[in-house]
């Protein structure tokens, strides 16, 4: 990948965070930063890919210490995004039988 | 390891991973609206299961045990923490799981970096910028995680403490760019010396920031570990990388501020003003506190015509959601309009209170923020405040000394009557004393905001 295309990703991937989040009633903005927490959990790749190239002892302590990191962003942040939005969805259905 | 010839694996992986920046940006548009919220967070999941089990496919992947083991122990570590803790304690624990990324990012650089191999400029400048935001977003996280737990009590602040983290700064900085001259292939002691530094830029620089103000810090580290994350993408030509890091990032930066507005602080106040330092002086409030006993409360609540209930972090501490919810419930049943306002910065984060009262079963359309609700104080027979304080600090209207002034508060007193449930007499988390609590027209009711809201239950059933 050239550098002037990563800069054009760079710039639109930015302009979509902005515009994803701009909009966003004050309720969502606990869980939506824990989801936003668990999308750079995407790390994990990256750490996999530096685990996976590792020679060295220090490498790969360094590349193993990476991974375990990244895999507890990843399970850390999709579990506790969950559990704030299920509250979301209980408390809808409840309104919606209470209004039967 | 695989079939397929090594530029096809290779296209395979490319092409998992663009689908899975879509599902991350279609995840996150999903979840900034409330409908589709649920669905959001299981998208995004969808695009991580992929992009993870495509990167086996790597092309000259070794390691694949180590790997393995150490996914399984993050995994299993963060999904029994990630179960197992409450609902109050999910700010500190966002913190943790987002200092992790951003100790993983910093990892990825550290291990490109102790390699000894010449790497091209763009890619080690971006390597070592993404490691410092990494490291210091990893150690800066785990103090505000051990400030919100209560294992960092007191916030430590020093006279010359700018000046020594400005230097701190500067020194890794300036080893940083030694290292980007040497291609990034700088000795083992200085790659060393340049993670020490920047990981002790974190934790002092955190440090001296109050409890209050960690959910723009957490925020402001999440949008910090997206960035290291896009930045380390670079280094590694990982384009799933570089758009979800700095679509997190983009995103992050524009929460922080949202958050800083809603306290009426620049992000520059927060981090650098030793904020409650200046307000332990406070100013003396004339009057006095007017106690009341539960049967007056409860007869003053359940003979109103709309009651709005304020809460606060004292209410998530006590836990007394699902209590303070059957207390409406009971008010509602007497025909009397209950409604909650909720303060942007209400308990710990912004919306923190929303999923609380979700928690609880407070439907939707009951709960108001800030700008919807406030003209309703004034028709308001009852402003029920439980365990919040600075939030409705009238002095942050009045009070330009204030350290609160300008600070948008819900104007609980401008309600009929005030009752305020609250421990003990001590002052808010700013430190500051609360105008509120002395009007003529407000009575404390002092206790656990659980046990008073299960007295009130029992007494407001007694009036039938």
């Amino acid at each position: 990948m050239t550098g002037i295309v990563a800069l054009y990703i760079f710039m639109l991937a930015a302009f979509t965070g902005y515009e994803v989040i701009s909009r966003v009633p004050v309720i969502l903005h606990t869980p939506l930063m824990s989801g936003s927490n668990f999308v750079h959990g995407i790390v994990l790749v990256g750490a996999m890919v530096a685990l996976g190239a590792a020679q060295t002892p220090l490498e790969k302590t360094i590349g193993f210490i990476g991974v375990l990191l990244a895999a507890g962003n990843v399970v850390g942040g999709y579990v506790s995004t969950e559990r704030m939005l299920e509250m979301f969805k209980s408390s809808q259905d409840k309104r919606k039988g209470g209004r039967a | 390891m695989s079939a397929l010839s090594p530029s096809l694996t290779h296209e395979l992986i490319q092409a998992v991973y663009f689908i899975a920046a879509l599902l991350f940006i279609v995840g996150l548009k999903r979840m900034s609206s409330p409908k589709g919220a649920r669905g959001g967070i299981v998208w995004a999941g969808l695009g991580m299961l992929i992009a993870g089990l495509i990167t086996f496919l790597w092309p000259g992947m070794r390691n694949d045990i180590l790997i393995l083991v150490a996914i399984f122990i993050g995994g299993v570590a963060a999904w029994w923490s990630g179960k197992r803790v409450s609902m109050t304690a999910m700010p500190q624990m966002v913190a943790l799981y987002n200092g992790m990324g951003g100790g993983a990012a910093a990892a990825i650089a550290g291990q490109e970096l102790v390699r000894g191999q010449p790497i091209a400029s763009a890619p080690a400048v971006l390597a070592v910028t993404g490691a410092i935001i990494g490291a210091v977003s990893f150690s800066g996280s785990l103090i505000a995680f051990a400030k919100l737990q209560g294992l960092i009590g007191k916030s430590l602040r020093y006279g010359a403490q700018q000046a020594v983290n400005s230097v701190l700064l500067l020194a890794t900085l300036a080893l940083g760019g030694w290292i980007v001259a040497l291609h990034g292939a700088g000795p083992l002691w200085m790659v060393s010396a340049f993670f020490a530094l920047a990981l002790a830029a974190g934790i002092l620089i955190t440090l001296p920031i109050g409890g209050a103000d960690m959910p723009v810090v957490i925020s402001l580290y999440n949008a910090c570990t997206g960035l290291a994350v896009a930045f380390e993408g670079f280094v590694l030509a990982n384009a799933a990388m570089i758009i979800a890091g700095m679509v997190v990032g983009a995103a992050g930066t524009l929460l922080t501020q949202l958050m800083a507005k809603a306290m009426n602080r620049s992000l520059a106040n927060v981090l650098f003003s030793n904020f409650g330092e200046s307000a332990l002086q406070g100013t003396e409030v004339a009057g006095t506190l007017k106690p009341i006993d539960t049967a007056d409360a409860a007869v003053m609540l359940a003979y109103a015509q709309k009651v709005l209930v304020v809460p606060g972090y004292g209410m998530a501490v006590a836990q007394a959601q699902h209590k303070i919810w059957e207390l409406c419930q009971l008010l509602i049943e007497r025909g009397v309009t209950v409604r909650f306002a909720i303060h942007p910065v209400a308990g710990r984060m912004p919306g923190h209170m929303n999923v609380l009262l979700a928690e609880a079963g407070v439907p939707y359309d009951l709960i108001g923020d800030l700008e919807e609700i406030n003209g309703e104080f004034e028709t308001a027979d009852v402003a029920l405040i439980i365990g919040a304080n600075d939030v409705v600090n009238p002095v942050a209207r009045t009070d330009k000394s204030s350290p609160i002034y300008g600070m948008p508060i819900l104007n609980a007193d401008r309600a009929k009557n005030v009752i305020v449930i609250k421990r003990g007499k001590g002052a808010g988390f700013s430190g500051i004393e609360n105008a509120l609590f002395y009007l003529d027209n407000t009575r404390m009711l002092y206790g656990d905001a659980q046990k008073a809201g299960a007295e009130l239950i029992q007494a407001v059933k007694a009036l039938d």
